[in-house]
């Protein structure tokens, strides 16, 4: 490889400042000890402080929390699913209708999902609340699941599950001990992508909570329509850390795997 | 029998989540306001009839007749254009550069550029208030260094929106251009400028032309999503600052005036059918070249 010109290190340089300094900002902001979030007064971590006091922040993070780990599993199983059939089940009645299904609401406004969603909801008479969020959050998000997953199945070896079932596997079997470990980190990333996803959702929630349950982003958006709040630079610090730590983690895990895989896969081709 | 039921549940799930709910949106914006609970006439168990005959075009015509929404319509097009386009000169010099950054670099340099998404996405717009506002970053920056001698007013304005729109879509441009000038093959441009074109004329008629499905899959990713857009316009745009998006919501939740939301719906909608239909028809054509 050359050396990089000065205008592709400037382009980077520029680029990837512009995506964190937003956030290096806010951060910092978040230990200012004044009220007033843009003068500078001091270090001080009293807005995180007076942040774990806030009980109805407290409230409304358990409740993403909760629907967050509801929606993604469900939507994990029922993506996964989708995925399979469109992958594996060849022509079956109404399959451009059902791939429509999974293609549309990844490009669907928000608003118009969670306005479709709301007007069920109250047409069949179910009351608003955690269970409304996490039907309206699955739906959405088993489409990304079924997406990640059917592009890893379109590319892994058919012929070592038609082996499971030759040496007598049942169909079930060869699923759980051969496809499914293969296509467990797509599964999982799967999972993480519709977790985040619902973690992060405003909009659509927003149109299927109720008075009895309201999430996070729903909060802090009411509070920052107002203005920005100290509090909710130390939230959103508490956020982006978590994110760091977990994409991170996530990253050097799945490099330490594909590392074994590799060796793995070159000790097998030795002793072959 | 079990390949029917793997097929049924995540079938009839969507059904009932997807499309049915999108149909009652249809029927609604058929429908007239009423004051009743819920708000509009007919409902179905005044009999198939009468709720046939209740639907008319009545809320589109008032779409068509107000130019709050029409307006609200071309504002955001026009938004989602130049936003589309501001992403594309901001994210095309980032992606080029990645692709010419050294081999084992560029794992990280995507990881970077992934990282935004796993963030909230509210979080990084509310960003941009702390920065733009009054008395904000921007403005106390500027007025340090004396390029101003006033504070801006940035805040509340179109030019807001369309920093959002930028930063928190610009992700969505780098990734299919990276990948696709990552493909491209540098000995062609060599070839170029060995048969005498300069490097901006190379990169005029090689590369670019090159990275095209890159640049249409990217442009797509970001205008499509970026015309239904309500987080941005609510937090940095202002009250002059009309998009669809925010209409459609205020609409609902202050004027609680169902039918007419459920109209600026379908009709976003169907503004939406034909950029979709491009964009599936570019990645077809591309998925198939590369097979």
């Amino acid at each position: 490889m050359t050396k990089m010109s000065w205008f592709n290190v400037t382009s980077i340089t520029l680029g990837f400042a512009f995506l964190y300094l937003p956030m290096v900002i806010l951060v910092i902001y978040s230990f200012n000890a004044s009220q007033l979030v843009t003068v500078w007064a001091g270090f001080s971590t009293k807005w995180y402080a007076e942040l774990l006091q806030n009980e109805a922040f407290l409230d409304a993070a358990w409740v993403t929390l909760q629907v967050a780990v509801m929606s993604s599993t469900i939507a994990t199983l029922l993506g996964t699913m989708a995925a399979y059939v469109l992958v594996r089940s060849g022509r079956f009645w109404g399959r451009t209708l059902f791939s429509g299904m999974i293609y549309a609401p990844l490009v669907m406004p928000e608003v118009i999902t969670g306005l479709s969603l709301l007007l069920l909801f109250i047409g069949i008479g179910l009351d608003r609340g955690v269970l409304t969020i996490v039907l309206a959050h699955t739906t959405f998000s088993m489409c990304y699941v079924s997406v990640v997953v059917s592009s890893r199945l379109m590319t892994f070896d058919q012929s070592l599950e038609e082996a499971a079932l030759d040496l007598g596997c049942s169909s079930f079997d060869a699923f759980r001990l051969v496809t499914l470990p293969i296509i467990a980190p797509a599964v999982i990333s799967g999972w993480l992508l519709a977790f985040t996803l619902s973690l992060d959702d405003l909009v659509i929630a927003s149109f299927t909570a109720g008075p009895s349950a309201t999430t996070l982003p729903i909060k802090i958006f009411s509070a920052v329509r107002l203005g920005v709040s100290p509090e909710i630079n130390a939230l959103s610090t508490i956020m982006i850390a978590i994110v760091a730590v977990g994409v991170i983690s996530a990253s050097l895990v799945s490099k330490r795997n594909s590392l074994r895989i590799q060796r793995d896969e070159q000790a097998a081709a030795r002793a072959a | 029998m079990k390949r029917a039921a793997l097929i049924a549940l995540p079938y009839l799930w969507l059904l009932a989540l997807f499309l049915v709910p999108f149909l009652i949106v249809l029927k609604i914006s058929l429908s007239d306001t009423d004051l009743a609970i819920p708000p509009y006439t007919p409902t179905l168990d005044q009999g198939l009839r009468a709720f046939i005959d209740g639907l008319d075009f009545e809320n589109f015509a008032f779409l068509a007749s107000d130019d709050l929404y029409w307006k609200a319509y071309l504002s955001s097009l026009r938004i989602a254009a130049i936003s589309t386009v501001l992403t594309l000169m901001v994210g095309y010099p980032v992606a080029y550069a990645m692709a010419r950054a050294p081999e084992e670099w560029r794992a990280t340099l995507m990881m970077l550029v992934i990282l935004p998404f796993w963030t909230s996405f509210l979080i990084r717009v509310y960003a941009w208030m702390g920065i733009l506002s009054g008395e904000g970053f921007l403005n106390q920056f500027l007025l340090w260094t004396g390029v101003i001698a006033e504070p801006l007013t940035i805040l509340n304005t179109t030019t807001a929106v369309y920093i959002g729109i930028v930063y928190t879509y610009v992700p969505f441009m780098i990734l299919p251009i990276y990948a696709a000038l990552d493909r491209l093959d540098a000995s062609l441009i060599e070839a170029a400028e060995d048969l005498g074109c300069s490097r901006l004329k190379a990169f005029w008629l090689v590369t670019v032309p090159l990275s095209k499905n890159g640049i249409i899959a990217g442009s797509f990713l970001v205008f499509i999503p970026a015309l239904g857009e309500f987080v941005i316009p609510s937090l940095l745009g202002g009250s002059k600052t009309l998009m669809i998006g925010k209409v459609l919501w205020e609409e609902f939740f202050n004027n609680r005036d169902w039918p007419v939301a459920s109209a600026v719906a379908v009709i976003l909608l169907l503004i939406l059918i034909v950029p979709i239909i491009l964009f599936q028809r570019n990645q077809q054509r591309q998925s198939e070249a590369d097979q």
